[in-house]
């Protein structure tokens, strides 16, 4: 135990783990979409965030960037992440409904049992994450540097990188922009009430399997969004890189409450701020040690997490 | 009725969900060798009386004895062992086993081979295994689906899968049965030949609790019958009188019944 | 013409009814010279006098894998087969969905190595032991210790929902490998532990029988282990505890109504797993002579849930099927593409380059597989008998209609 590292980290432990966090509840949203409407923890979904990543890497790739370009300037460096996030959102997104299509959809047709679910989709999940690692030659791909990682600013203790700053930025405006639309659109309306009563909102004239597919689109696209970050703060990228963000974003998922949007964002957050002190405490080789801990400590003694799992209830 | 040892008793049991009052004060006694009726309009509270007879649901005030022993709080697989077994309103049978493993099953409750026993096949294991076959076979036979030993419980018919489960529950080797609604989806030649399973089974020395919305069935075969309605006991009676309690008409005799 | 359908019912029912309808010493008879015939399996010899047409000077076998030593490639499926038994028990009886499975295997191969290896830290570091311990001593221990770390595991979450468990324990199994590969102070990380023993015995000439020229005694040892587990496992399933576990796995709240202690036998189920698991580990850690984190990736969780599934879970044949298949195929099929010229890897676009040898695309064929089993054969290749009779009497359903 080292208590003196987390005090004198702790302004840049918290900015670094709320950064972290960030990425962690935007991939979690994927698995509580996907869960608070068809009560099925998507496995895939790590790998449809994976997928995202090298979205990201191959569009750098197109525009010039590799791992040896020097870094951009700020405009082109703000191009680069705008056209990725925007490549690598429809990617992840495109992947995930192909998921659905493939993998789940026939099995419910067949009203398959859950275990039926499951197994299917931790085959998708080894099939998209093997067939990377085919076309990768199962190397660790090297990320473009393109923000600077000096501070941005100081002040008091605390400094904030660019990337962190982005990270945060974008994924709450991301989070709030979901809030809206599932609250308050159309769309948002039908997932809500599939979520609630799948078989009610059918007979009330809701296309169920439409509501389905739009549910694992926008938690691909919220997966592809996080990738770019991921990539910009971990400078690489692999095959099975997936796994373990996965497994934490599932942890914060069900940390929050698991089908409760807002739930994904606090369980993301705080997983990440626990994180980073529990590294600064213990070491950082128990960083993904801690994550697995939070996680079964919490089914153990509340599994509905912190606020409840709710998709329909809740307003968002 | 004459003096008898009382079995189960229900003493002033209220159970709440969140703000809905499920079962309200009820209060009530089953002897030994009665078939006693539960009866009631559709969400009066009979399952949930039920299940918190069974251990499904804890009591959140009252108690609920049975042979003297206190049941709330007990795990289910103990409350069967104690002597309590039960069917389901909504069939609830293993699909995947055949009649009789779900026979040997319910057979097994009293058993104790595990583990160590089975890999080795210990004498045990073959004295168990022989004497609730035995008895399986002879439930099989008094439950009326003799020759369907062998095939799996998805492919028998409604009724058979009611008998099985009657079958089942009766291979636990009870001192009460409760049934839940045995009758639901029997046509009338049905109800009556199950009317009979249920007096043989009173007959054997079993003590039946019987849930019903069929009117016809409960008078024809229960010796006594309990009233509930949104929760609360409003009569209490044999079949005749409850059948001329003003209550009971106007709660539920006076409502026409589908089934 | 609309019986057609009952008259032509599909092969291996056919072979199993026609099996048990046979007299019981011709059945045993049966038995016996099946099993011999497995025992047969490594030489070389009993592919070369197979009599199929073999494609002149390639050097090719028919079902002889060219490619890798087919002793060594029937003792890995041979320790596949035991752990897809193992996981059978818990997924395909009890309906557990154990995703950190490798995990047992690697409990009991790390026993092994610790106690057997002159290099273990055990001795070399903190003098717990005076001199490496021999193989078979440490096989209980091993097995032992497995079992132990699945009630371990079991007793926190069998409690959980079924999906939950699956994700708890994929990610124990992964959490124990990231530990065990960085952490120096007993397993040795990446470095892993050198010099682990083999099993003992002699030949006539003074050459050990275990040895690392001839892989064939490790095949017929694993081969005995196989036929004895098979043994204690149905002896298992056709008793109180099978009965428990399949009405567990149907419908666990009846179960427990009917008087069945589900969490007891959840967690029996859990721990034998683990046991026939941790004792895959110990045959394996035999053979390998080096022991390190890399063996116990998730990739071979996920291969020999596939190896349970594809066969039939539930079905003891199915986990053999299974366990075979996921690893003899793969290795057979590099032997045939040799002869045929498959790539081992192709350009795509000029960007990327596609690995193509079998073992590597055996990953992304199997997972495949997972869903197209699930979704047009949940039973598997080879189901158990009450599902293949459940099969037939839909047929028989289905016939008068067409």
């Amino acid at each position: 135990m080292n208590f003196d590292d987390l005090i004198q980290g702790f302004p840049d432990l918290t900015t670094t783990g709320l950064a972290q966090g960030s990425v962690y509840a935007l991939v979690a949203l994927g698995y509580t979409l996907v869960y608070g409407v068809l009560r099925l923890i998507n496995f895939a979904h790590s790998e449809v965030f994976m997928y995202g990543t090298f979205a990201a890497l191959w569009t750098w790739g197109l525009m010039g960037y590799d791992s040896n370009s020097t870094r951009p300037s700020l405009g082109m460096a703000l191009l680069l992440i705008l056209v990725a996030l925007v490549v690598a959102a429809l990617f992840s997104g495109g992947v995930a409904v192909l998921l659905e299509t493939v993998a789940y959809r026939p099995l419910r047709k067949r009203n398959a049992p859950p275990l039926a679910f499951l197994i299917s989709a931790i085959g998708a999940s080894f099939v998209l994450a093997e067939a990377m690692g085919a076309l990768t030659e199962r190397r660790q791909q090297g990320i473009p540097s393109i923000l600077p990682s000096t501070p941005l600013f100081t002040a008091g203790g605390w400094t904030v990188t660019p990337v962190q700053l982005m990270t945060l930025v974008v994924a709450l405006g991301v989070m709030f922009a979901l809030d809206w639309f599932v609250s308050k659109t159309r769309f948002g309306r039908g997932i809500r009430a599939v979520a609630q009563d799948a078989d009610t909102a059918a007979l009330m004239g809701v296309n169920k399997g439409r509501v389905i597919a739009l549910v694992f689109l926008l938690g691909g696209l919220l997966a592809g969004v996080a990738a770019v970050f991921y990539n910009l703060k971990q400078g690489n990228t692999r095959f099975n890189g997936g796994f373990l963000i996965g497994l934490k974003a599932f942890s914060a998922a069900v940390l929050g409450g698991i089908g409760n949007l807002r739930g994904a964002l606090i369980g993301g957050l705080l997983l990440g701020l626990v994180e980073a002190y529990g590294a600064a405490l213990f070491g950082s080789n128990w960083t993904n040690v801690i994550a697995f801990v939070v996680l079964l400590v919490l089914l153990m003694f509340r599994p509905t997490g912190l606020l409840g799992e709710s998709l329909g209830r809740a307003r968002a | 009725m004459s003096e008898r040892k009382p079995l189960l008793e229900v003493d002033n049991v209220t159970l709440r969900f969140g703000g809905v009052v499920a079962l309200n004060q009820v209060d009530f006694t089953l002897y030994e060798g009665e078939i006693l009726g539960l009866i009631g309009p559709n969400g009066a509270g009979k399952t949930t009386c039920f299940n918190a007879m069974t251990g499904v649901y804890l009591p959140t005030e009252g108690q609920i004895r049975f042979k003297g022993e206190q049941v709330s709080g007990k795990k289910r697989n103990k409350i069967t062992k104690m002597g309590m077994a039960r069917t389901f309103q909504n069939i609830r049978l293993f699909p995947e086993m055949t009649a009789l493993e779900n026979v040997l099953v319910g057979a097994d409750a009293h058993n104790t081979t595990s583990v160590p026993t089975a890999l080795l096949r210990l004498p045990k294991h073959w004295r168990e295994e022989r004497r609730s076959k035995a008895r399986a076979l002879e439930l099989l036979d008094f439950v009326g689906i003799t020759g369907r030993s062998d095939d799996l419980a998805r492919n028998l018919s409604y009724g058979d899968q009611r008998r099985l489960e009657i079958a089942r529950a009766l291979a636990t080797n009870p001192a009460l049965l409760c049934l839940d609604e045995p009758a639901a989806g029997f046509n009338p030649a049905e109800k009556v030949a199950l009317l009979e399973l249920i007096k043989k089974i009173r007959d054997s020395g079993v003590t039946v609790l019987l849930i019903e919305h069929d009117m016809r069935l409960v008078m024809g075969v229960t010796d006594r019958i309990i009233v509930l309605e949104f929760g609360k006991k409003i009569a209490e009676g044999t079949p005749a009188e409850v059948r001329d309690n003003p209550k009971v008409v106007a709660a539920y005799l006076g409502v026409p019944d589908a089934a | 013409m609309t019986t057609e359908p009952i008259k032509q019912p599909r092969r291996g029912l056919h072979l199993g009814d026609r099996f048990r309808a046979l007299p019981k010493p011709a059945r045993i008879a049966a038995i016996v010279v099946g099993i011999a015939l497995l025992y047969v399996l490594p030489l070389k010899g009993f592919y070369e006098n197979l009599g199929f047409p073999i494609p002149v000077g390639s050097g090719y076998l028919p079902f002889y894998t060219t490619g890798s030593d087919m002793a060594n490639v029937l003792f890995q499926c041979g320790y596949y087969i035991l752990l897809a038994l193992g996981l059978n028990v818990v997924l395909g009886y009890a309906g557990l969905l154990d995703l950190g499975f490798f995990g047992f295997f690697a409990v009991g191969a790390y026993t092994v190595a610790l106690l057997t290896s002159p290099d273990s830290k055990l001795i070399t570091e903190y003098n717990w032991l005076e001199s490496p311990w021999p193989w078979l001593v440490t096989v209980p221990i091993g097995v032992s210790l497995a079992l132990l770390s699945g009630v371990l595991l079991g007793w926190p979450t069998l409690r959980l929902r079924g999906d939950y468990l699956a994700i708890v324990t994929l990610g124990f199994a992964e959490i124990i490998r990231i530990v065990a590969k960085n952490q120096d102070w007993i397993l040795n990380g990446d470095r892993g532990i050198p010099s682990v023993a083999h099993p003992p015995g002699t030949w006539s000439d003074g050459s050990p029988v275990f040895g690392i020229l001839d892989w064939s005694p490790y095949y017929w040892l694993v081969l005995t282990v196989i036929i004895a587990v098979i043994f204690l496992i149905r002896n298992l399933a056709n008793s109180r505890v099978g009965r428990a576990w399949i009405a567990i796995r149907e419908d666990e709240d009846a179960a427990e109504l009917m008087g069945v202690p589900t969490f007891k036998f959840k967690l029996w189920a859990f721990a034998i797993g683990a046991a026939v698991g941790g004792l895959s580990g110990t045959l394996w850690a035999g053979q390998a002579n080096f022991v390190n984190s890399a063996t116990f990736s998730l990739e071979n969780s996920i291969l020999v849930l596939a190896a349970v599934v594809l066969g039939g879970a539930g079905s003891i044949g199915g986990a053999i099927l299974g366990g075979f298949l996921v690893i003899y195929l793969p290795e057979w099929l590099r032997s045939v593409g040799d002869v045929f010229g498959w790539p081992h890897s192709v350009d795509v676009f000029g960007i990327f380059r596609l690995d193509t040898s079998p073992t590597s695309l055996r990953f992304i064929i199997f997972g495949a597989l997972l869903i197209v089993v699930m979704i047009y054969r949940p039973q598997g290749l080879w189901p158990n008998r009450r599902r293949a009779a459940e099969l037939k009497d839909r047929q028989k359903e289905v016939a008068p209609v067409e």
